[in-house]
């Protein structure tokens, strides 16, 4: 009886947590679509620009080409939705139930977070599509680029918990314990290798919408959007809806683990102020290649990383 | 309210550019109606680099012999409903080839047609209305 009405309940928060982080992403496309067309001198879309894409999208045919791997081809983006709404409801509770989150929570997100770019891979790949191609081995390259500085500056919350005494490596590496450290003694944001640390995960959540300057995977001009080349109707709208959920839960992340979690309200406003920042940074540089890309990463990024570590570790 | 289909096409156009051997004069100006000038964005009108994504194909140039199977593939590879648009006196009545052994347009002998925009070339407010008015007939 008592684990029938658990096992409703997690459901109902994977529901209900995953349909708000879509309405949400939904609204911040918005916003950047607008804040691209103020950057432009434009006046924009209205608000429900982004609803009607992804209604018209929903409804149109779904062409799948032929000899694409059809199974692969059709399931790929489901695969990314399904691991949004995963680390939707793991976020989520780590931010508004402390207690509910579980011993590791950390390292599950950092793979659900992977799992988007390789739906995006495997689709593209099923989709027998040479452009396709092109774009999964780019979009391939860029996720090995962007993990290693990503991997190395979440190290530095945990080397902060983990440094002080009475806690455990456990405590380091549970986004509740995380939150709540930062509740005590105020957000890993304001050191040294805090700032360090958010600047890089700010330049991989970029990569990782795949945001100019990194859109190098789905670049228009230079390979008709590479890896969805071939999808439509609703398997692209399923894309759409991923990339919607990862820009509400990229920068949530980054709140939760650098930033003091959604601690109250004004939560609202650095949620705000990131989203914006991303949507800047995108507006104001020109797409890279890749290599340069990935010696962006390897080479700069990953450098100051250690550094961060480095400072963490003495305590800075 | 009517058909959410169609709702959804007229508040989200996606364009895909299909240049048939125009003489860029056309294509040069669907690019300034892109512009921030023109901003159809406002209407929801992207510019998309693949015929999968679009629900509308702007055509430009005179239909000759060469270009006509790979318009019509590219008309096939678009998921429907999907508008087509012919863009410039060429698309229209041949214009100035309409003698040439080459061109065996217009384009509705061969496709279903939604506007054309007569023009060398269309100004872009003459395109937008083209395509209001293309939408308008859904």
């Amino acid at each position: 009886m008592i684990a029938w009405e658990r096992g409703w309940r997690l459901a109902l928060a994977f529901v209900a947590s995953s349909m708000v982080t879509v309405l949400i992403g939904l609204v911040l496309n918005w916003v950047d679509r607008l804040v691209s067309a103020r950057v432009q001198w434009r006046k924009g879309p209205p608000f429900f620009q982004p609803f009607a894409d992804i209604l018209k999208l929903l409804l149109k045919q779904t062409v799948i080409p032929a000899g694409a791997a059809r199974t692969t081809f059709v399931f790929a983006p489901l695969l990314g939705i399904v691991a949004m709404s995963l680390t939707a409801v793991v976020l989520l509770f780590a931010n508004f139930n402390t207690g509910g989150s579980f011993v590791g929570d950390l390292i599950v997100l950092l793979y659900l977070f992977a799992l988007p770019a390789l739906a995006v891979i495997m689709g593209a790949s099923a989709s027998r599509n040479p452009i396709a191609g092109v774009g999964a081995s780019r979009e391939m390259t860029l996720y090995f680029a962007y993990e290693l500085p990503f991997l190395l500056a979440l190290l530095v919350p945990v080397i902060k918990v983990i440094n002080t005494p009475g806690k455990l490596v456990a405590d380091g590496i549970r986004l509740g314990q995380l939150v709540a450290f930062q509740q005590a003694n105020g957000p890993f944001l304001y050191s040294i290798s805090g700032v360090i640390a958010a600047v890089i995960v700010l330049l991989c959540i970029q990569a990782k919408l795949g945001f100019v300057p990194f859109d190098i995977a789905e670049a228009e001009q230079e390979i008709m959007s590479g890896v969805l080349v071939e999808y439509s109707g609703a398997t692209l709208a399923a894309f759409r809806i991923t990339r919607a959920m990862m820009f509400v839960l990229m920068p949530l992340f980054l709140i939760t683990v650098l930033w003091g979690g959604f601690a109250n309200w004004w939560a609202v406003l650095k949620f705000l102020a990131i989203v914006v920042l991303i949507v800047l940074i995108k507006n104001t540089n020109p797409r890279l290649r890749i290599d340069q890309a990935l010696r962006f990463f390897w080479f700069i990024l990953a450098p100051l990383g250690i550094i961060a570590v480095v400072l963490a570790y003495a305590g800075l | 309210m009517k058909d959410p289909r169609i709702w959804g096409l007229k508040k989200s156009p996606w364009v895909y550019h299909l240049a048939a051997a125009s003489c860029n004069n056309c294509d040069i100006e669907i690019l300034e109606l892109l512009t921030p000038r023109y901003d159809v964005e406002r209407f929801g009108i992207v510019l998309v680099g693949s015929p999968r994504h679009a629900d509308a194909l702007l055509v430009t140039g005179v239909i000759n012999r060469k270009s006509l199977p790979r318009v019509l593939e590219v008309y096939e590879q678009t998921p429907k409903p999907c508008l087509v648009i012919g863009v410039g006196s060429c698309t229209c009545n041949n214009h100035v080839f309409r003698n040439s052994y080459n061109a065996v347009g217009p384009y509705d002998k061969y496709m279903p047609m939604h506007a054309y925009i007569p023009g060398c070339p269309p100004k872009p407010e003459a395109m937008i209305m083209g395509v209001v008015k293309a939408l308008s007939k859904l």
